[in-house]
């Protein structure tokens, strides 16, 4: 038994714990304070100078083709499982007072974070994929039963299926991938899947067309262009901790799914890039453009959020088999941590915003600076963190995905992805519009009549926040912390 | 103990029943279903000390009688579906008073026969499990038939029920016929019943069979728009809806697990060898036509149905697709997943969550009187319990992963990309994304909307305890496959 497995296991007994009557909220903030901690414990355990999977343990659950429930991180899984813990915790703990069915409320919550954590700590495809959709239809309760917003049902609907849809595309990559690797028997076992497709054992043209399936599937459960129409919605509708948890880590499943196959997917890059650049430049330019045009601020932090994944998308996309180090692939990385972060504090501020005043039309707001400066101040930074100022681990992101656009740049013309790269740096600009737009017409200028009075953040919330703020700067100064721990 | 001793033991306690009801004429007839269910998991433990004959046993009985994993599987199978079926007729006993105009002289007219037919079925349906000749195919089939069409029809008085029967006897008999017609087709070409006789046969360069192929493939295809009937594929599901519907739910229940299975097991064992050979090499395209047009037909039609047990029929349709799917894989697959293995775990996941939403159906019938959707609707306040059990069905039936309802599913993608039919693959993508939305429907309703009135449904401990393990047997087999798919190989 790893500590893995008590990370994964804790969130599914809190649920069960809450189902047989222990009091929902604390044992939920509990679990997962537990998990943080855990968290934490696993980081100091792993040694990144070790290679392949770390504090392994696996289980085989059919023989035939083998399937194992089998735990383990490298570097990358790593940084999603803190993403995770930190993300659940104060998703727990930012939960607004719920009235009716507490219970139910507070167990989807663990069921999601299970998920996620699940999903990124399995060495087992099998059980990578299933994990994910643990979370589909605690999402399915979270939005239908307390989403606001008077299209909540469709929204609910429409996230459900088009995850249940994408889910199945990937799923039937996912084996296609398998039976290509299936010399010496069917496996689902990464570390093996990855020694296997080393050695050159998927031709071209089946790497194209597995890596197509791949990024349809994966893109619909990150929002990509053109599949991103059902996460800004129901982002906006979802209750804040859930949209915390799912803009902020469950999503980043995809990148993750993808980060994990490309590189053993090459020449599939190679053949779809262009496709690809296309759809990551629809994310940036065109949503960033829906974005601008929003007049509610959960509407725009959830067009924001599909608009980022663009980012990582240009990181994944940036990596080809012969440039060496793989500085996207870090960049896209980093960026997923601190756009996690950023969004789950964006998101979890504009709960207690609509907690507050009663509306999130920014038109209706103006001036509460003044009246709550702590919240103002959190706010700002997780704006200024999500545009992507310096200092906040998403800059260092950005840098390196852009970078990681030039790299071994020698002066020719330039080739589609540097295109791709200057068209997306034109987003940077599009977010800091939109971001400090948006700062100004809630928290600058005269306090509109009518506007009900609005509390500051009390001293108990704000340890989260502060949690969140922090690990945004840690890693922006210091993004080695994170970059060392990678090898691709 | 020979095998065949089980089906005779289920016989006789059929008959055993059947003759105290007749004759004790006082007594609470629930009785008659307490000692079924009673009786019936004594057989089953039986099925644990069945010895397989001896290589050199010759008696007679075994050229038509199989004793293997596939039958003793399906012996089992039979076995728990009619017991839950048995628990679930118990609850449904105030419908069935009501149709059948129990009165002051006979409050209880019609229960004894409606607990103890059930034991019949049971019998054909094990039998069917060991056939492994046309002949005792085909006399367990009817076996199965005939006391269906007794018990789809049960509820004379209520005209749904009625309409259902006469449907259910007319295309039943139209099956039949073309079943007879095709195994004679099959005996003529090979001259032999067995299926293992006919199958060997198919080796020999010189026999019909391989002379006229399309004799075969005509054979065969009869055979399968009988079967296709018994598993309700497209375009023989017709009947399926209604007969659905208008059946007591207990019954419905029994169609949808207990026929469906037992026409698999007969289609599986009849039409292996000829997947697997060479000999009608349109079958597999056949075969997968079907299983598409189930799918999809099965998925779409369900998600516009607005009554609860009418879109269980659609579903229904829907898992016979992805069930044929696998069937038409059995020529590609190779070692590493035996198509049988997958039938069965599919099978049983299949029973568990199906026999959870029909139980919940007959409880929710009995106590607040209807079969809409939006019955259901605030069911999580009226009985925490049933709606969380029925979250648990409705989520294995979507396909959702830690359910039995998505290991059954992922094995059948994994044959299917295995074969290489990515057409088909694509219509199941479609027809899945099809099914979350009608089967959380359900759990919107159950969850989202808010009831009329405050009844309380009232869970009995019988009914608890069954749906408590069909839960179980969910969640098992949706992290641990591995002890029904190995029985197979």
């Amino acid at each position: 038994m790893s500590i893995l497995d008590i990370i994964i296991l804790l969130p599914l007994i809190g649920a069960l714990a809450i189902a047989c009557g222990a009091p929902p909220r604390i044992t939920a903030i509990g679990v997962t304070g537990a998990n943080l901690a855990l968290g934490v414990v696993a980081w100091i355990l792993f040694d990144p100078n070790k290679e392949g999977f770390q504090l392994v343990a696996s289980r085989v659950v059919a023989k035939v083709p083998e399937i194992s429930y089998a735990v383990g991180i490298d570097g990358l899984s790593l940084i999603m499982l803190l993403l995770s813990v930190i993300v659940s915790f104060c998703a727990m703990w930012m939960a607004p007072r719920v009235g009716s069915r507490e219970k139910l409320y507070f167990s989807s919550l663990l069921f999601i974070s299970a998920g996620a954590l699940g999903a990124f700590c399995s060495t087992d495809v099998f059980f990578f994929y299933a994990f994910h959709e643990l979370a589909l239809i605690p999402t399915f309760f979270m939005i239908g039963i307390w989403g606001t917003g008077e299209d909540r049902v469709n929204t609910a609907w429409k996230i459900t299926i088009y995850l249940a849809v994408g889910s199945i595309v990937l799923l039937a990559g996912l084996i296609a991938f398998q039976m290509q690797l299936s010399q010496g028997g069917l496996t689902f076992d990464f570390t093996t899947l990855q020694e296997r497709a080393a050695s050159g054992a998927i031709s071209a043209e089946a790497q194209g067309w597995i890596f197509l399936t791949l990024l349809i599937g994966f893109g619909i459960l990150v929002s990509l262009f053109p599949f991103h129409s059902w996460a800004a919605p129901a982002y906006a509708s979802a209750p804040a901790p859930t949209s915390m948890l799912h803009a902020g880590v469950l999503k980043k499943f995809g990148l993750y799914g993808l980060l994990r196959f490309t590189p053993m997917l090459p020449e599939g890059l190679e053949t779809w890039r262009n496709l690809l650049l296309v759809l990551l430049i629809g994310n940036i330019l065109f949503v960033g453009f829906v974005t601008l045009a929003q007049k509610h601020l959960d509407g725009l932090l959830g067009n924001s959020s599909v608009m980022h994944m663009g980012y990582v998308f240009l990181g994944i996309a940036s990596w080809s088999a012969a440039t060496g180090e793989p500085i996207g692939l870090t960049g896209a990385v980093l960026l997923m941590f601190g756009h996690g972060i950023s969004i789950a504090l964006l998101f979890g501020l504009a709960g207690k915003l609509r907690d507050r005043v009663g509306t999130l039309e920014m038109e209706k707001l103006g001036g509460l600076g003044k009246q709550i400066p702590i919240f103002s101040f959190l706010f700002g930074l997780a704006a200024f963190a999500s545009a992507g100022l310096p200092g906040f681990a998403n800059f260092s992101g950005e840098v390196m995905v852009f970078f990681g656009g030039f790299q071994g740049y020698q002066g020719e013309s330039f080739t589609n992805l540097q295109w791709a790269t200057i068209l997306a740096l034109w987003g940077v600009v599009i977010s800091a519009v939109y971001m400090l737009r948006a700062y100004r017409s809630i928290f600058l200028g005269e306090q509109p009549d009518g506007l009900k009075g609005a509390e500051d953040v009390v001293l108990i919330q704000r340890i989260p926040c502060t949690l969140l703020v922090v690990s945004l700067l840690v890693i922006g100064f210091y993004p080695r912390l994170f970059s060392d721990l990678l090898t691709f | 103990m020979p095998a065949y001793y089980l089906e005779a033991a289920v016989v006789v306690l059929g008959i055993v029943l059947m003759l105290m009801e007749a004759f004790v004429d006082k007594a609470d007839k629930s009785f008659v279903g307490k000692v079924g269910i009673v009786g019936l998991g004594v057989i089953f433990l039986g099925l644990f000390m069945v010895k397989s004959p001896a290589d050199g046993d010759t008696g007679a009985i075994w050229s038509f009688y199989a004793v293997d994993a596939t039958s003793l599987f399906y012996k089992g199978f039979a076995l728990i579906t009619t017991i839950i079926v048995l628990v679930m007729s118990l609850d449904y006993r105030g419908v069935i008073q009501h149709y059948m105009g129990a009165d002051q002289e006979k409050p209880q007219a019609g229960l004894g026969e409606f607990l103890y037919l059930p034991l019949f079925t049971c019998a054909g349906l094990m039998w069917m499990a060991s056939a492994k000749d046309i002949v005792s195919i085909f006399v367990s089939l009817e076996l199965v038939t005939i006391s269906f069409y007794i018990l789809v029809a049960f509820l004379r008085r209520n005209v749904g029920s009625l309409e259902a029967g006469v449907k259910y006897l007319i295309l039943g008999a139209l099956s039949t016929g073309f079943l007879v017609y095709g195994l004679t087709w099959l005996f003529g070409l090979s001259g032999e019943t067995g299926l293992a006789e006919i199958a060997a046969e198919l080796g020999n360069e010189d026999s019909p069979m391989n002379a006229h192929p399309q004799a075969l493939l005509f054979a065969l295809a009869l055979i399968i728009v009988a079967l296709g009937f018994k598993v309700a594929a497209v375009p023989f599901q017709i009947w399926v809806p209604d007969v659905y519907q208008g059946a007591p739910t207990p019954i419905t229940a029994f169609l949808s697990v207990g026929s469906k299975a037992a026409g698999f097991v007969v289609g599986f064992r009849i039409m292996e060898p000829f997947i697997a050979s060479d000999a009608a090499p349109q079958l597999v395209t056949l075969i997968l036509a079907i299983a598409g047009a189930t799918i999809l037909l099965g998925n779409l039609a369900a998600v516009s149905q607005s009554n609860f047990k009418r879109m269980l029929a659609y579903s229904s349709i829907s898992h016979a697709g992805f069930l044929l799917l696998a069937l038409g894989c059995a020529r590609a697959a190779g070692d590493d997943v035996q198509v049988e293995g997958v039938m069965a775990l599919y099978l049983s996941g299949y029973l568990a969550m199906t026999l959870i939403v029909f139980h919940v159906m007959c409880l929710v019938r009995d106590q607040l009187g209807g079969e809409e959707i939006s019955t259901y609707n605030g069911l999580s306040k009226r009985s925490p319990f049933l709606a969380g059990i029925l979250l648990v069905a409705m989520v294995s039936l979507a396909g959702v992963p830690f359910t039995a309802g998505f290991f059954g599913k992922f094995y059948v993608f994994l044959l299917a990309i295995q074969s290489r039919f990515y057409v088909i693959i694509a219509v199941a993508v479609i027809g899945v994304g099809a099914g979350f939305y009608y089967y959380l429907k359900v759990v919107k309703a159950m969850y989202w909307e808010e009831a009329d009135d405050d009844r309380q449904v009232r869970v009995p401990p019988l009914a608890k305890g069954a749906l408590i393990v069909l839960a179980v047997i969910i969640f098992v087999l949706g992290v641990y496959p591995s002890p029904i798919l190995e029985f197979f190989s």
